[in-house]
């Protein structure tokens, strides 16, 4: 079995040997040991994409907005990746963004789970009819346990989670009721005696 | 008294780096000192007639062990190089995580004398080989077999029986990955477990040669005495494998040197020096200079470092004995005020290492700050703004901004990674091929570049944008707002500089390992030696903590 490190190194200097540059070689290390820590086939994907980049010159997506339409071909994972991550700050005001055509988008993936630590917020990625819950880049949850190469994402929704209770509060009144069962009933005697400050403590 | 840090700019060049030397911070003292009470046991020891065969070592305590699985093979005389071309060795080793089951052992026998081309498992921790000293250990089986003990001069002279040439640890070749393990309390300091390999290679050395004396003469053989032993450690071959590391983990090596930084600051502070403290400076610093006088090389560089140590140690101590009260007040810090007046780099470093043993105090909670999560550090803040950005590079690296770059002397030597053994190497660019496949380690040169850019861009633009037209330049980027939070995190040097010395970079890694007796073989590579002096395992229950210095050699 392939240690994290390695498979880091030789994701990272790979992808400088397919073009990009040092920064973006190492964010990519980074992302295809995420992804395979995560379980998704990272090196895989990165495979299949780096012999269809040597082909295809892909759409570089620099700018983020709210809808974002490919021109002719589709946009790199990486680009689009690189460009959501470095942005995600100022992009968080839209409550969801759509991306037309990514290619092998399960290599975007780990920019959104990164990008969702940044932000401390959940990010839901949804990729055609696969759905990924990204949280804080610590785990994912998701629909689809496939394990293999995604050529093409044709319709990709990222929506961001507001930091918000998944329960109602009556829910939480009933368990917090629960747990006062692990409660002393205080009397008068152990008002005084029982807690740390004295009654002069105001003096 | 508030004493400052010192600064970066002076403590990060590369000729003060390579003046460094160990200390208490040392991995290899800190190792010691958290396996002391850890239970040590030979559990297998198979070696034939001639010392081949599988041995096991382990440490114990409570459910967690450690098994040092080593296998010695036959090596012919053409065989053996300390090059890391090589493909074979005396002996291999590798650190198991528990016992390793009989089946364990079999596997490993397959993969770990391949070293670099063998495939380990997460349930192996480092790896290692070593070549023996064949002068040495010949001299010591002739001798032990003849029922005598060696010639400690000729021993001295070495300081070892084997030298490791590489040790490799944190996911290489399939090893564990460093997330697995980095919350064991016991490796809670850089390389502890590296550390454990060599330290267990050195008793394998001892239990070998006696073993191979004792089937030569068995009716006369003695064992190799325990004080010999003890003063002989693992020599160590190192090539510039190690220089690109201490780039490749800027926040890494920012906690090496602020724990000795820091250490000196709060030493420099202390208002009273009490007796039994000075006392115990002094005594390890007269006792210290015998391992410098006994420190042998043929390098021309080393020679003048060692004999303008020697000549300023004398100076510094004659100024101790006669002008220096100890009594007055932050006595510590008037000598640190006083070398750095009179000193030469390598003197001061050599105090400054020495100040730091008479206070655990201070040193204990400092190595427990010593390891990094790189990790949380990896993001760029691309909120932040070209002016922000270009002000960290003004204040961080003005030194190297002011380099020109355009010379050819500043931009002579180019890093590469070989095809044989995907090793680092230093080339120079306007002779040699593959510049065009130069790694990123040109720290200098690209922070300069980088600075140009953001000279001739708008201030209020966040670095998003600028990212987006300047890609090249992301690692820099990166490196530069890691400096900003971790002063000690950048070589304030022009690594690819004509004039540039890779084995100060060696050094300050080594000393940081706890290495003595450097002894550079060229500009690239350099021999050292580790646990020499050091407590054997069976004496690790009680020993003197300062054993650095009282070493018979």
């Amino acid at each position: 079995m392939k240690s994290l490190s390695e498979i880091e190194t030789v994701s990272k200097r790979s992808s400088r040997a397919a073009g990009f540059s040092w920064g973006v070689a190492e964010e990519v290390g980074k992302n295809i040991r995420i992804l395979e820590m995560f379980g998704i086939s990272g090196i895989k994907n990165l495979n299949y994409y780096f012999r269809v980049k040597a082909k295809t010159k892909f759409e570089k997506l620099n700018l983020i907005s709210n809808e974002n339409k490919i021109r002719k071909i589709e946009f790199c994972p990486i680009y689009a990746g690189i460009s959501f991550l470095d942005q995600v700050r100022s992009l968080e005001n839209f409550s969801e963004i759509k991306f037309e055509k990514i290619a092998y988008p399960l290599l975007f993936l780990p920019f959104v789970s990164r990008a969702s630590e940044i932000i401390g917020k959940k990010l839901q990625l949804k990729i055609d009819n696969r759905i990924f819950l990204l949280n804080h880049n610590i785990s994912l949850y998701s629909n689809s346990l496939e394990n293999g190469v995604v050529e093409i994402g044709n319709n990709i929704l990222i929506k961001f989670q507001e930091n918000e209770d998944s329960f109602e509060e009556n829910e939480w009144k009933e368990i917090y009721k629960l747990s006062e069962n692990t409660f002393v009933d205080e009397n008068d005697s152990l008002k005084e005696g029982g807690a740390g400050a004295g009654l002069t403590d105001n003096d | 008294m508030h004493v400052d840090l010192r600064k970066p700019n002076v403590i990060m060049k590369l000729s003060r780096l390579g003046s460094f030397h160990q200390s208490k911070l040392s991995f290899l003292r800190s190792f010691l000192k958290e396996f002391k009470s850890w239970e040590y046991k030979r559990d297998l020891f198979e070696l034939n007639e001639l010392g081949h065969g599988t041995a096991v070592y382990s440490f114990k305590k409570k459910s967690r062990v450690y098994s040092l699985i080593c296998y010695a093979n036959k090596l012919d005389k053409d065989e053996r190089s300390d090059r890391v071309i090589a493909t074979k060795w005396d002996a291999a080793f590798t650190l198991h995580d528990g016992v390793p089951s009989k089946k364990d052992i079999d596997r490993l026998r397959n993969e770990v004398p391949k070293q670099e081309v063998g495939r380990l498992s997460c349930k192996e921790l480092t790896l290692s080989r070593a070549n023996k000293s064949v002068r040495v250990f010949n001299h010591v089986v002739e001798s032990l077999s003849s029922g005598i003990q060696p010639d400690k001069a000729l021993l001295a002279k070495v300081g070892y029986l084997y030298r490791t040439t590489a040790v490799y640890g944190s996911g290489k070749f399939g090893l564990a990955d460093r997330f697995r393990i980095k919350n064991r309390k016991e490796i809670h300091g850089p390389f502890r477990l590296e550390m454990m390999l060599v330290y267990l290679v050195r008793q394998f050395t001892f239990d070998q040669v006696n073993h191979v004396a004792k089937n030569k003469n068995p009716k006369k053989a003695v064992n190799l005495d325990s004080k010999i032993c003890r003063n002989l450690g693992i020599g160590n071959s190192t090539g510039l494998g190690m220089a690109p590391f201490i780039v490749n983990h800027p926040t890494l090596l920012n906690n090496w040197i602020f724990a000795r930084e820091s250490a000196l600051k709060k030493i420099r502070e202390i208002k009273n020096i009490k007796k039994k403290d000075s006392d115990l400076f002094k005594d390890c610093l007269k006792k210290s200079i015998k391992n410098v006088v006994s420190w042998n090389t043929d390098s021309e560089y080393q020679l003048k470092k060692i004999k303008s140590l020697l000549k300023d140690l004398n100076i510094f101590i004659n100024f101790l004995e006669k002008d220096f009260d100890f009594t007055k007040n932050f006595a510590f810090n008037e000598i640190y005020l006083w070398l750095a007046k009179n000193c030469c780099e390598e003197c001061i470093e050599y105090i400054v290492s020495m100040m730091m043993e008479p206070y655990d105090n201070i040193i204990d909670p400092l190595i427990t700050e010593m390891s990094s999560e790189e990790e949380k550090y990896f993001n760029i803040p691309t909120n932040r703004t070209v002016s922000e950005l270009r002000f960290i590079l003004e204040d961080k690296y003005s030194t190297i901004l002011n380099i020109d770059f355009t010379k050819k002397e500043n931009n002579q030597n180019f890093w590469f990674i070989s095809k044989n053994k995907e090793e680092p190497r230093l080339a120079n660019r306007f002779i040699e091929n593959g510049s065009e496949l130069e790694q990123p380690l040109a720290i200098a040169r690209d922070i300069k570049k980088l600075y140009d850019i953001l000279s001739l861009s708008k201030n209020s633009l966040t670095i998003d944008k600028f990212l987006i037209e300047n890609s090249e330049l992301r690692h820099v980027v990166r490196r530069a707002f890691i400096v900003e939070k971790f002063p000690y995190s950048e070589i304030q040097d022009n690594t690819i500089a004509k004039s540039i010395v890779p084995i100060d970079m060696l050094r300050l890694k080594l000393s940081f390992f706890g290495a003595l007796k450097f002894d550079p073989r060229s500009d690239k590579w350099l021999r050292i030696c580790m646990f020499q002096g050091a407590p054997l395992p069976d004496q690790l229950n009680d020993y003197d903590d300062h054993w650095v210095y009282n070493s018979l050699n």
